[in-house]
């Protein structure tokens, strides 16, 4: 287990990235925290010609707000979501989403940028972003281009990003009056990739889901905002509601089978977490007993 | 059976005014290892060191057409690339049977394979080069031509007659069957009231060391020896092995075993890229070394415990267990492993079954499998999970069928603690066991009137709790009856020699191995307390072949039981020479004196006569100021073995409270509890973490830990992402308890306590999750019990 022999160059800047970027194209690979990379090499999944370290790039940190706009830096660590004031209070789902992803010495390394940029389907923060309706800021030789969370993700490992792209920052709107959220996953052990998890975003007035954004992770090959959550817009949720919900989302997804679940059981544990989520956020429904 | 800690009738030796036995002392080895100076054979550099790196194959069945190695040979920094064919001229393959095992058979195992691979992860070629990245780039440019042959995987199919047959000399594909049938099973079922039958199912899997295997091998061809640097729980048995195979005499070998991260059973077997790193250092005469990589330890580390037991049980309505009857299969790849075989587990398994209760009916049938997938053998606590598994899951079935409360139905049923000696049906023998001691300081511990009573109002509120109860006997100190008697060279007692340095300082060299468990310092214990000496005065030296009295090692629970015993003896022989020697200097007469607090003290009142240091420096230095013929030996080595049972048994119980979360099929393990008896507990602390890290094992096989094999025999999870170990997160807090009742066969009164955790965790959380179950009539008999696999028994997916 030892990564073929490969070269490295410290990246100064985004410039100096991209140039190097371009100029080794796909035989060239960012380097950022090293805690989906570094594996992956070791096991000689991948053997690339070049690492790319950007973890000197002073551009591509720091968490800060402007305006209704909180931009987090690629390099974020999850360690730093977890802790960042900012963030606690403009948007407390990734707080909590960062304390499922794996265990303390790899939040200390991973960051924001590498999770998003990897889109693994069963990681936490990508569907966090998505739920919180956040645009992914990318740099390439002919500019910036922003994309919205929703349409950065496109399939297992991969994203709206070419090889001779960075991922700069995230920007998520500020958290609103009346915004709630919640975040569960379902995972063998603490710190395992997900077997089914959703990230979600909400706005709450008088008992009701005035908005929802339920952005499911790992039962399927990229987030997933789920449609059925509009099943519970503006309507006090009862049994039958939200059985119907579930029902709607069960349609819609089409997740795969692997060693921990079957599809079947993956679509069974989203219906569980959609009714949770409501459960939490809104009280128990109106007519009778728990889900 | 007493529940004090102390019989002073029986440990005069030990009971001593600063005895540290029974006390928990910090290990020797703690700030040596704390500090990162530990030396593990990952660590070991020697000049011209080479490093191996085994290409395998990545079929499960498949003959070699051809290897071209052309363009690896010519890489820079690669020494050679060598062939099974090449190697077979340094080492011969091997067969791993015991006589004692009747009809046993496996076929010869070559250290690389030679015209055929029978698991995928087998060895078809070693590459050696300069550096182990090296190594792992031209083995990628080596070329091996397979024609792919028709894998056996499932076990259930392994002997049908359309099934191909792996080793066509053999005739079939079993390797091995055992039958037994003890008293009257038919009448008895007859005449029972009810009849409770299931299929148990467990996972096969493996034991993860944090340390993968590693051997460095030193052919020095001036001296004609092989040193042979390996993190192994048996050294002497290496040595031996290495010898054997390679043409040399054993006094050719020597081994040597540093600190090992972690061992667990899967550290006590001969391997095959461990013999071909030992030839390719005689073939290419530098230090070849071999560091098994995760992927690789996955791959070919032993697995253990891929089970399919049918379990049947008769009960009368008053609880009375009639009989036991159970039919065995088990699957172990297509080798049984060298030396100690891969029919033990199963063979363990027909031992145990039924084996805490006073019925004499039992019929039973155990058969093994060959199938192409990696090897199976003797992995923590061999067998016991599975007899534990299978008996105490029968027994809360039947209890269930007669609606008697699972802690009733046991005590109705367990041996009385009054019957010993005695026999179980498969002819075991028990000298003295504490099982309703046991389940009634377990009771006090958990509070089990107060849990029933918790979980029965959490089902009001749609909360399922869960109490499951295991009661379990371990096998420990084994004699020769184990390996020896089947012709197998592994000694079954140990050597222990003590001497007093010339600065009254101890030196011991012992014959049992370090793993982690504690041995160096149940030694440093045993030595001092008996001695009279501190024990910072005490060196223990273990792990050379060379430099140490031969012996087992440390395995199957036996290290403080058989190695302390002899650690005694010689530290009592030494102490009767010092004292002979201090009476001379002091005329005195020895029965005057006793050695305390590292000085020649009067008996009677402890006024101190003589340093010992003082002592050692006449005898060593000053011998003329000695009186004419006296000849001083401040050295003195004994060994052990047990002669009278062939095994000490232990037993205990252990106790499992969960939760399942029944819309999702997620279980909580939210306490443990096990009370347990070793008989004479040297060291408290060293034996209950010996328990929580077996209880953790058995709780990893309980929820988490599979090897998962593809109809093709592909692992497909042979790394530590997919291969789910228990980790700290999920594990209780696991309260121990124990009842302690000496075994006679020693002076030091010590049996194993290495396995019992793992005997029984597995059993008390099956139960657990059956008992939270029970309002919705779903029966689970397969470990893990994954969410899938409770979700699927619930009937919500
Ligand atoms: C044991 C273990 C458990 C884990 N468990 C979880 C878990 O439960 N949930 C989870 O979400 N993750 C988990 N991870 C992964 C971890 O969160 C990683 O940190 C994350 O997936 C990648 O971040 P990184 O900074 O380490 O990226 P790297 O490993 O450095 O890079 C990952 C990929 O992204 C690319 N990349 C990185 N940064 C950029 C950028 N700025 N622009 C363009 N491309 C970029 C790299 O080229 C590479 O292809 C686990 C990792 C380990 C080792």
């Amino acid at each position: 287990m030892k990564a073929s022999a490969f070269s490295y160059a410290r990246a100064t800047s985004v410039a100096n990235a991209l140039e190097l970027l371009v100029a080794y194209g796909d035989k060239a690979k960012v380097l950022s925290g090293g805690q989906s990379l570094m594996p992956a090499m070791n096991l000689r999944l991948i053997s690339p010609e070049l690492i790319v370290d950007i973890g000197e790039i002073t551009e591509l940190r720091g968490i800060a707000v402007r305006g209704d706009i909180l931009s987090i830096g690629a390099l974020t660590r999850h360690v730093d979501l977890l802790r960042s004031p900012e963030i606690a209070a403009h948007a407390p789902l990734l707080t909590e989403a960062a304390a499922h992803v794996a265990h303390p010495a790899i939040r200390n390394r991973g960051t924001l940028g590498g999770s998003l940029a990897h889109a693994d389907p069963a990681s936490e923060l990508p569907a966090s972003v998505v739920a919180l309706n956040a645009t992914i800021v990318v740099s390439g030789q002919t500019g910036e281009r922003r994309i919205a969370a929703g349409e950065f993700f496109t399939g297992i490992y991969e994203t709206a990003l070419s090889a001779q792209e960075l991922l700069i920052a995230v920007e998520v709107p500020v958290a609103q009056k009346n915004s709630a959220h919640f975040f569960h996953e379902f995972a063998r052990r603490h710190g395992d990739y997900a077997i089914a998890g959703l990230a979600a975003q909400a706005i709450v007035q008088a008992g009701l889901f005035t908005e929802l954004r339920a952005a499911f992770f790992a039962v399927g090959d990229r987030p997933i905002l789920a449609k059925a959550a509009t099943k519970l817009i503006n309507i006090r949720i009862t049994p039958a509601v939200l059985a119907e919900a579930s029902a709607t989302l069960g349609e819609e997804l089409d997740p795969q089978e692997d060693q921990q679940a079957s599809a079947a059981m993956r679509r069974h544990l989203a219906k569980i977490l959609l009714a949770r989520c409501a459960s939490a956020l809104l009280g128990p429904p109106a007519a009778g007993g728990p889900v | 059976m007493t529940v004090a800690s102390a019989n002073p009738d029986r440990l005069t030796v030990l009971d001593r005014p600063n005895s540290y036995i029974g006390k928990v002392v910090p290990r020797p080895n703690l700030e040596r290892l704390m500090q990162g100076r530990g030396l593990y054979v990952s660590d070991m550099e020697l000049p011209r060191m080479a490093h191996v790196v085994f290409l395998r194959s990545p079929h499960a069945h498949a003959k070699i057409i051809g290897i071209d190695a052309v363009e690896a040979r010519r890489m820079p920094n690669v020494i050679a690339v060598v062939t099974g064919r090449e190697l077979a001229t340094v080492i011969t393959p091997w067969v791993g049977v015991l006589s004692h095992l009747k009809g046993l058979k496996s076929a010869p195992q070559h250290a690389i394979a030679i015209d055929r691979v029978c698991w995928q992860g087998e060895a078809v070629a070693a590459v050696v080069a300069t550096s182990r990245a090296v190594a792992e780039d031209a083995a990628e440019s080596v070329r091996v031509e397979y024609q792919e042959l028709d894998a056996v995987t499932d076990m259930r199919a392994a002997l049908d007659p359309e099934t191909p047959v792996i080793h066509p000399s053999l005739g079939d594909n079993l390797a091995f069957e055992r039958n037994l049938d003890a008293g009257a099973v038919d009448a008895a079922f007859a005449e029972s009231d009810e009849v409770a039958e299931a299929d148990f199912i467990f996972g096969r899997h493996t034991g993860v060391t944090l340390e993968p295997r590693a051997v460095v091998a030193d052919w020095n061809i001036a001296e004609q020896r092989l040193t042979v640097y390996q993190g192994t729980q048996a050294p002497h048995m290496v040595q031996n092995i290495a010898a054997l195979h390679l043409g040399l005499a054993d006094s050719q070998v020597r081994v040597v075993c540093k600190d090992v991260g972690g061992s667990f059973g899967i550290k006590v077997h001969i391997y095959a890229d461990e013999m071909a790193t030992y030839a390719l250092s005689k073939l290419l005469r530098r230090p070849v070394k071999f560091v098994a990589d995760r992927v690789e330890s996955f791959n070919t580390d032993i697995h253990a415990r891929d089970h399919r037991c049918k379990g049947r049980i008769g009960v009368k309505r008053d609880g009375t267990i009639t009989a036991f009857e159970i039919d065995d299969l088990t699957g172990i790849g297509p080798y049984s492993m060298y030396p100690r075989t891969s029919a033990i587990e199963a063979n363990q398994v027909v031992n145990l079954v039924g084996g805490p209760y006073r019925t004499k009916n039992y019929r039973a049938r155990a058969r093994v499998v060959f199938q192409n997938k990696n090897l199976m053998c003797q992995y923590r606590a061999v067998g016991h999970p599975i007899a534990c598994s299978v008996t105490e899951g029968l027994v809360d079935l039947v209890a269930s069928k007669i609606g008697m409360d699972p802690v009733e139905i046991r005590r109705r049923n367990l041996i009385a603690d009054d019957a010993y000696p005695c026999a179980s049906p498969s002819g075991l023998r028990f000298e003295q066991l504490s099982h309703h001691a046991a389940m009634s300081k377990l009771m006090t511990m958990m509070g089990y009137d107060a849990l029933r009573a918790e979980q029965t109002a959490l089902r009001k509120k749609n909360i399922h709790h869960g109490i499951g109860i295991a009661s379990f006997i371990e096998v420990t100190n084994p004699s020769a009856a184990f390996y020896g008697v089947g012709g197998a060279r592994i000694s079954s007692q140990d050597g222990v020699a003590v001497r007093l340095d010339a600065t009254g300082s101890v030196i011991c060299q012992t014959s049992i191995t370090e793993q982690g468990q504690g041995s160096e310092s149940l030694t440093a214990q045993i030595v001092g307390s008996v001695l009279g000496v501190s024990m910072e005065r005490v060196r223990v030296i273990l792990g050379d072949t060379d430099n140490t009295p031969y012996g087992g090692g440390t395995w199957a629970s036996r290290g403080a039981g058989i190695g302390g015993e002899a650690a005694l003896q010689a530290a009592k022989i030494l102490r009767k020479n010092v004292l002979d020697i201090a009476a001379t200097i002091l005329q005195s007469s020895p029965a005057e004196l006793d050695i305390v607090n590292n000085a020649v003290v009067t008996a009677s009142d402890g006024s101190p006569r003589i340093e010992l240091r003082e002592l050692a420096r006449i005898v060593y230095f000053r011998p003329d100021t000695l009186p004419p013929g006296i000849q001083a030996e401040l050295m003195a080595t004994r060994h052990f073995v047990p002669r009278e049972y062939p095994f000490a048994f232990t037993n205990g119980v252990q106790a499992s409270w969960i939760e399942v979360d029944t819309d999702t099929g997620f279980v909580k393990l939210l306490k443990h509890w096990v009370v347990e008896d070793c008989g004479t507990i040297i060291n408290p602390q060293l034996v209950d973490e010996q328990i929580r890290g077996g209880v953790v094992q058995g709780l990893g096989a309980a929820l988490f830990e599979k090897c998962i094999y593809d109809e093709r025999g592909q692992l497909t999870n042979a790394n530590m992402a997919d291969y789910l170990v228990p980790m700290s997160g999920e594990m209780p807090d696991i309260d121990v308890g124990h009842v302690v009742s000496p075994t006679t066969e020693s002076e030091l009164g010590a049996k194993g306590a290495g396995e019992a955790g793992t005997a029984g965790a597995a059993a008390a959380v099956a139960n657990a999750v059956n008992d939270a179950l029970k309002p919705f009539g779903a029966i689970i008999t397969e470990i893990p019990l994954t969410p899938q696999v409770i979700l699927t028994a619930l009937g919500r997916i």
